[in-house]
């Protein structure tokens, strides 16, 4: 399905300056039981987020009222493990559009471009620049500008470049997903299906 | 042009290039299961499509599903749910399935190769990260989301960019009591858990040659354990002597044509990696995990690492050894366990199911263990039984399950209680991946079924001894 567009954002941001986040911490096995896409926030990072009997872990940060926003910032090798696309879904479906780590496992990349989360990946030097403009300033504004592909801590004006591929970028501006393109293309797929040895 | 193994099979799977973007890749044959495809099949509903290729789409159920009385109804609700949606989905797009109680149910990976639909040269993809399973026959097999389930069965396509090449060449002999799962333990914890993102791995060398296939598939399983994409090994005799005749396999003159394509697929002796990486046999010793990734795993006579002998960050590392309660410089050997789980896609076959009897053959199990033992399919069960596998699990107090992928992610019932530590066969650690609060320890099915009858964690060797004695 098609999704929000992205442009520029602009945002203060949550950091999660741990390392190997896997999937299964950012949504336990046991929350991937619907039949539909919706409500996977209310479980997004359920284990670290929520005591067994349901009472918030004050100490951790999507606990801590004074951290917000669009952006979440984690540690390297972000989204390891499991392809659960839910992992993805429900960083959206929580409010961030945007993970910025020095270093994404393959799947989870590719599931957010997938579903118009842009994960940027900054340099380990730059991620510890924008953790340590956090602990500062909890407010600290952080601007990812898509059409640049620019990512700045606008306090201080120290920015990065970041990397995505032209296609996937076009995508992400314009709300396009992949099933558009590959039904586009459909008689090509069901010549070249022919030919197959397999 | 010299290519590799993968570069040919990839190569011959791109229906378009798109400049600066990925690849339109075509896909054989795709693999379907009750978590990850329901959001997929609503896509394909609200887009008024039908799957494009049914007869390259098979489903089965295996994620959520009990391993007790599976004929009787699914009592958690939501699981009942994805697994009618499951079914209703299967029936109206003409898609096989393979629900509960079928002779052909299993965990996906288990259920791929032992049907025949896995064959080497093909593109196959699953939701479903494991699925690097595959590659062992020479195929390129990957996990993908939801997103990409949707697209493969609209249009039989995913979109990627193509990933790097990287080889892994062991020669030399294993020691004993090392097996295939023991191999791949310690690649990841040589190349930790992120070594090898962005890259298609081709394992290489006498090692693999000289694996059965279901070793190969376990190495295969872990690929993705330490970021690869996924695994592969060129097909060999031991290959085509695996997928001869089985149901979905070419026969006659298909199986001549189909050859001819196989017979190519290796990687030509000039052939460039991004990245080549080697290890001597020798050096790999019986592995067992201790901290909370795949890559944190040691020969099981070792002391667990200091934070300081460690890459990644000291407080990641010392968060990880607090959620084991475990300490640095502390050995592995003799510490006490209370649960041990034998199956998964990573080692729920039949060749696992033989190693942990070897070991536990004439001992009893240990009283404070409680053990899960999980065939990957019905066709494993239905060999446990025709082995005379199951009279020696029965008789050193042991019980066999119905098949599925239980504890493994413990998406059923079979959740490993808070705090307690189990000796698993499966392929992930993570925090809470057992049940919340549960503490993993990676192993080979032999590592388990010492643990199994000892209660604590045992060097196999210690027992093999004894048996040759």
């Amino acid at each position: 399905m098609a999704y929000d567009k992205f442009s520029i954002l602009t945002s203060s941001a949550v950091p999660l300056p741990i390392e190997n986040v896997d999937t299964d911490q950012i949504i336990p096995a046991r929350f991937l039981k619907a039949t539909e896409r919706k409500g996977f926030g209310d479980n997004l990072f359920r284990d670290w987020r929520y005591n067994s009997d349901n009472t918030p872990k004050e100490h951790f940060v999507l606990n801590n009222p004074i951290y917000s926003g669009k952006i979440l910032v984690g540690g390297k090798n972000f989204g390891s493990g499991s392809s659960r696309e839910h992992a993805a879904w429900a960083v959206y479906d929580y409010g961030f559009r945007c993970v910025v780590s020095s270093f994404f496992a393959d799947i989870f990349r590719n599931n957010c471009l997938n579903i118009g989360v842009l994960p940027v990946q900054v340099s380990a030097e730059y991620l510890d620049k924008i953790f340590k403009a956090i602990e500062a300033n909890p407010k600290t504004e952080i601007e990812v500008n898509l059409p640049e592909q620019r990512i700045s801590i606008l306090e201080t004006g120290e920015s990065e470049s970041f990397a995505i591929n032209d296609y996937k970028k076009q995508n992400m501006l314009n709300g396009f997903d992949d099933i558009d393109y590959l039904l586009n293309i459909k008689n090509d797929i069901q010549q070249f299906a022919q030919n197959t040895p397999l | 042009m010299s290519k590799t193994l993968f570069d040919k099979v990839w190569d011959s799977h791109v229906v378009h290039h798109i400049e600066n973007g990925p690849d339109v890749l075509f896909i054989d044959r795709h693999l379907v299961h009750e978590v990850t495809s329901p959001v997929a099949f609503l896509g394909l509903k609200n887009r008024g499509i039908k799957v494009l290729y049914p007869e390259r789409t098979f489903a089965t159920a295996d994620h959520n599903t009990p391993t007790r009385n599976q004929h009787l109804p699914v009592k958690d609700k939501l699981s009942a749910n994805q697994l009618k949606a499951l079914e209703e989905n299967a029936k109206a797009h003409d898609i096989p399935y393979w629900g509960l109680g079928h002779e052909k149910n299993g965990i996906v990976h288990v259920i791929g190769p032992e049907n025949g639909i896995t064959v080497p040269g093909a593109t196959i993809v699953c939701g479903d990260s494991h699925t690097s399973t595959h590659g062992a026959f020479g195929a390129i097999a990957f996990g993908i989301g939801t997103s990409e389930v949707e697209m493969v069965l609209s249009t039989q396509c995913i979109m990627q960019p193509k990933p790097k090449s990287m080889r892994i060449t062991i020669n030399g002999e294993l020691n004993n009591a090392v097996t295939p799962k023991d191999v791949a333990l310690y690649i990841i914890s040589q190349l930790t858990t992120s070594g090898a993102t962005g890259y298609f791995v081709e394992y290489a060398g006498e090692v693999f040659r000289n694996m059965s296939m279901e070793g190969r598939m376990t190495v295969c399983n872990l690929s993705i354990e330490m970021g690869a994409r996924g695994g592969m090994i060129a097909p060999d005799s031991a290959t085509y002597e695996y997928i001869k005749g089985r149901e979905y396999t070419p026969k006659d003159k298909d199986w001549d044509k189909a050859m001819e394509y196989w017979n190519t697929l290796y990687s030509d002796n000039d052939a460039a990696f991004h990245k080549e990486i080697s290890f001597n046999a020798s050096d790999i010793e019986p592995m067992i995990t201790y901290g909370t990734n795949p890559g944190m795993g040691i020969g099981i006579q070792s002391g667990i690492p200091t934070a300081k002998a460690m890459d990644a960050g000291a407080a990641t590392y010392q968060k990880s050894l607090a959620y084991m309660d475990f300490n640095e410089g502390e050995a592995m050997i003799g510490k006490p366990i209370d649960f041990v789980f034998l199956g998964s896609c990573t080692n729920g076959r039949i060749e696992d199911f033989r190693a942990f009897a070897s070991i536990i053959k004439g001992r009893k199990k240990a009283e404070n263990v409680t053990a899960w033992l999980v065939p990957g399919s019905h066709k494993v069960e239905e060999a446990i039984k025709a082995e005379g596998i199951l009279d020696i699990l029965n008789e050193s107090g042991f019980e066999l399950r119905e098949p599925g992928c239980s504890a493994c992610l413990a998406m059923n019932d079979d959740k490993i209680p808070a705090g307690k530590y189990a000796v698993s066969t499966s392929n992930r650690n993570f925090e809470g991946r057992q049940g919340p609060g549960a503490r993993t320890l990676l192993a080979s099915p032999l590592v388990a079924a010492a643990a199994a009858v000892t209660g604590k964690v045992t060097d196999p060797r210690e027992l093999m001894e004894l048996q040759e004695a």
